[in-house]
């Protein structure tokens, strides 16, 4: 007797299973749970772009809706990866649109997007609704145009941080002259002018608008327009904040922003001056989220800007802040979750600015529900960070940038082992951590032994020897990502966890000593894994012995991938064959 | 009191070449030290005693800051890890400062409009440079430098660096490579907005950080055809190179 529910009735069922990583549990159980769950979703996301093929993605999930991917590892954001590595979108747009052109939403992180890709999605999908990128790079402002005005049905298009061939503004006028469906609009990371004119028409016709993140040379006198025409607005990222206004403009401003009665997140603000800062006290009240960290103020400014909101719950801001702001946060910002401090470069210019680990200490013990923290310091102790862990064991992000590498504790000249290990142990829900200062293999002990939630860490000039890695891979068994630059160790602990880095999404390791023989061993030992060396030099030119400059180990079922550039090897399964290069450029 | 890290390695003579610029592209290499093995031509990983500024405020540093320092953490490539639009916007902001330091007294339109033009509209950031012959493609960030002369040496740095360990404390090269007086086998060409290759050199600085979109260190014998040194800008000859 057939005892399997019937399709309909799982189906129901697994409309209620969101998250992917349930959705992939679900379709391990048994073949007709794969089948019923592959034909049921919709979002789908690949967090390695060469884990997998784009064509075995799109022929497995029919009625995907919307696809993420991701594509240069994480270390790309600083410069660590080559350009012309890979990570190219242009295989999976053609898969999509050959074999799913209802898609409707494509999210695209760290990847090269082209404006023949572009063109392609504009082309191609129907139905489009939705595009994020994030962090990518190779298409111009003329491909965003082709967007604008095909994608009739446009909700969201946001440019995040990307580096775009920026070839003048026109690309706005090209939305539909009727009423657009825009939900929500980011080009905060372009540099050229748009068109006031362009920029106010479409705000007119765009009566969903929720999100609007303007670029930096849009100018404040043009910002009360622009609100004024928008007031339904829930995100608002201004354009540059410094440019000198008249009294009646500033009262004009003023009453603008005040009728921002739903707002909630407030960001761009591009090096406001002090003398602004009233302007926005009618927003704060309603802030969940503040993001400054392009605003050039300064103590004691800041604190009449930050006293007034107390439902922050995100803000991102520059050392400017100094200890004594992060105080008023503390007291003040009792909703905070989230903060993130970055540099200013204000102490290379010997300006004083007092930003120490007794912030980070002060928003600790006030801010109860805070769970991630993005904090560069020049130096810690490891009593602050105990303090930290004791006070806040909620964290769930924890990344502490010491800007010096090799930095001890400063007070006792001690390595921060002891610090990071009280974030492992009382922290039991971290997920991430970037860990800095001056670490001994006892530190990485510790976080092996402790850390059984932590999906990815981030480690840089740190350890003494393969221990280090050797704790890591064999004790965090929710590793998921882990990068690691200029750490004295490679091979040994390589090859004796090589079965966990399949458990993995992937490895980096840069100016490390992994050697090209102990990556021909892994690479053998280890089928479904792609063992990948980038470096100036052919390997094969090299000794077994000779260490690479950077390697990149991830798991796929795709095999080796067909797009490297010449300094990218991958170490090919079979030893006759050694390291092949296919290419087909 | 900086606690020295034991290289598990006893064999290694490794020598890593810092980026001088800020989180520009890869590490250079420099020659094999004596007795070579099995780097040769590989780094040297950094320990604590490239950075003796350790546990000292930056600032204070006595030595001075202009090449002859030792390396500084801003100067290690990738750190302190921080995106590249978060990393130019940080640069121009001191970029601006300076402009506002200088032209404190100085307070009219003429210098608004300049301070605004930095502020907002141009932005010059971290170009890429490009060399014949070699692969990997770097970074550079040109709000950096002051200078051509500037420019050239943390070039050269970048790719020809030939003295081991101590980087930058006497300055010194074996054969310093003058990329812009055209006695070297490399000259410094860039591309510019209009797509066209230039010399590097004929223009003023500030005209050129605006209008340069990347940079490539060309082969002398392949640079024929590229606008001369000191010709009339009208009977430039435009070429794409090779």
């Amino acid at each position: 007797m057939d005892r399997r529910f019937p399709f309909k009735v799982l189906e129901h069922i697994f409309s209620f299973v969101d998250s992917n990583e349930d959705r992939n549990s679900v379709s391990l159980v048994c073949k007709s749970w794969f089948e019923t769950e592959r034909r049921t979703r919709k979002r789908v996301f690949v967090g390695n772009c060469y884990a997998v093929s784009p064509l075995k993605v799109a022929r497995r999930f029919p009625k995907m809706r919307s696809l993420t991917l991701k594509g240069k590892p994480h270390f790309a954001d600083y410069n660590l990866v080559p350009d012309g590595w890979g990570g190219y979108a242009w295989p999976w747009i053609e898969a999509m649109a050959a074999r799913r052109p209802l898609l409707e939403e494509i999210r695209l992180k760290r990847m090269v997007v082209t404006d023949e890709c572009l063109e392609k999605i504009a082309a191609s999908f129907r139905d489009f609704k939705t595009l994020v990128l994030t962090s990518c790079e190779g298409f111009s402002t003329d491909g965003i145009a082709a967007i604008a005005s095909t994608c009739r049905k446009l909700r969201d298009l946001e440019l995040r941080e990307c580096i775009v061939d920026d070839l003048g503004g026109d690309w706005l006028s090209y939305f539909p002259e009727t009423s657009t469906s825009l939900v929500s609009l980011d080009f905060s990371c372009l540099d050229s002018e748009v068109k006031l004119s362009d920029l106010e028409r479409l705000l007119s016709r765009s009566p969903n608008l929720k999100s609007l993140k303007l670029n930096r040379s849009v100018t404040l006198d043009v910002l009360e327009s622009l609100l004024r025409r928008a007031p339904q607005l829930v995100e608002l990222g201004t354009g540059s904040f410094s440019d000198e206004l008249d009294p009646e403009e500033i009262a004009k401003l003023t009453k603008a922003l005040s009728e921002l009665k739903q707002l909630k997140s407030l960001s761009g603000l591009w090096d406001l001056l002090p003398e602004y800062i009233p302007l926005l006290y009618s927003v704060c009240p309603r802030l969940t989220s503040l993001n400054l960290s392009y605003a050039t103020v300064q103590m004691p400014d800041l604190i009449d800007l930050l006293s007034r909101c107390s439902k922050l719950q995100k803000l991102w801001v520059m050392d400017l802040i100094e200890d004594k702001g992060l105080k008023t946060v503390a007291l003040c910002c009792k909703e905070l979750r989230e903060l993130r401090v970055f540099p200013s470069g204000a102490d290379l210019d010997e300006t004083d600015v007092t930003l120490t680990e007794q912030g980070l200490v002060s928003v600790s013990e006030g801010c109860k529900k805070l769970e991630s923290v993005l904090y560069f310091c020049v130096q810690f102790t490891n009593a602050a960070l105990v303090s930290i862990a004791k006070n806040r064991p909620n964290f769930r992000c924890f990344r502490l940038c010491v800007m010096e590498p090799f930095a001890p504790d400063y007070r006792t000249q001690q390595p921060l082992d002891e610090g990071f290990k009280a974030i492992v142990e009382k922290c039991k829900d971290l997920r991430r951590l970037s860990v800095s200062g001056l670490l001994t293999d006892k530190a990485f002990e510790y976080i092996g032994v402790h850390a059984k939630k932590l999906r990815m860490l981030s480690i840089a000039f740190a350890g003494d020897s393969d221990l280090m890695l050797h704790h890591l891979l064999s004790g965090c068994q929710s590793l998921k990502k882990l990068e690691i630059r200029d750490c004295p160790f490679g091979d040994t602990a390589l090859l004796e966890n090589a079965a966990k880095l399949e458990t993995m999404r992937s490895l980096w390791m840069s100016s490390c000593f992994v050697s090209f023989g102990a990556c021909k061993q892994l690479s053998q030992k280890m089928p479904r894994l792609n063992v990948e060396v980038i470096d100036e030099h052919p390997p094969k030119t090299r000794p077994d012995s000779s260490p690479v400059e950077r390697i990149y180990i991830y798991r796929t079922v795709a095999g080796p991938r067909l797009d490297t550039p010449e300094f990218v090897w991958t170490i090919h399964k079979s030893p006759e064959v050694g390291v092949s290069r296919l290419s087909i450029r | 009191m900086i606690t020295e890290l034991e290289m598990g390695k006893a064999e290694s003579e490794l020598e890593l070449g810092l980026g001088l610029s800020l989180g520009g592209g890869t590490a250079s290499k420099i020659v094999k030290p004596g007795g070579g093995g099995a780097w040769g031509e590989r780094g040297r990983l950094l320990t604590a005693k490239d950075f003796p500024s350790v546990g000292s405020k930056r600032a204070a540093d006595s030595a001075s800051h202009a090449g002859a320092s030792p390396p500084r953490s801003s100067q290690v490539v990738g750190w302190p890890p921080i995106g590249s639009h978060r990393m130019n916007s940080l640069v121009n902001n001191q970029a601006t400062k300076k402009e506002d330091d200088g032209k404190k007294q100085a307070k009219d339109d003429e210098t608004k409009d300049v301070t605004k033009k930095v502020n907002g509209k141009v932005q010059v950031g971290f170009i890429k440079v490009n060399m014949d012959g070699v692969a990997i493609g770097r970074k550079v960030d040109l709000n950096a430098h002051s200078s051509y002369e500037n420019l050239a040496q943390t070039l050269e740095d970048m790719f020809f660096r030939t003295s081991p360990g101590t980087i930058g404390l006497t300055g010194q090269f074996t054969k310093p490579l003058r990329l812009l007086d055209g006695s070297s086998e490399f000259v410094l060409t860039y591309e510019d907005k209009e797509g066209d290759w230039m010399l590097v050199g004929d223009v003023p600085w500030r005209m050129f950080i605006t209008s340069v979109k990347r940079l490539r260190v060309m082969k002398t014998s392949e640079a024929n055809g590229l606008a001369v040194r000191h010709q009339d800008p009208k009977e430039r000859q435009r070429n794409k190179p090779v």
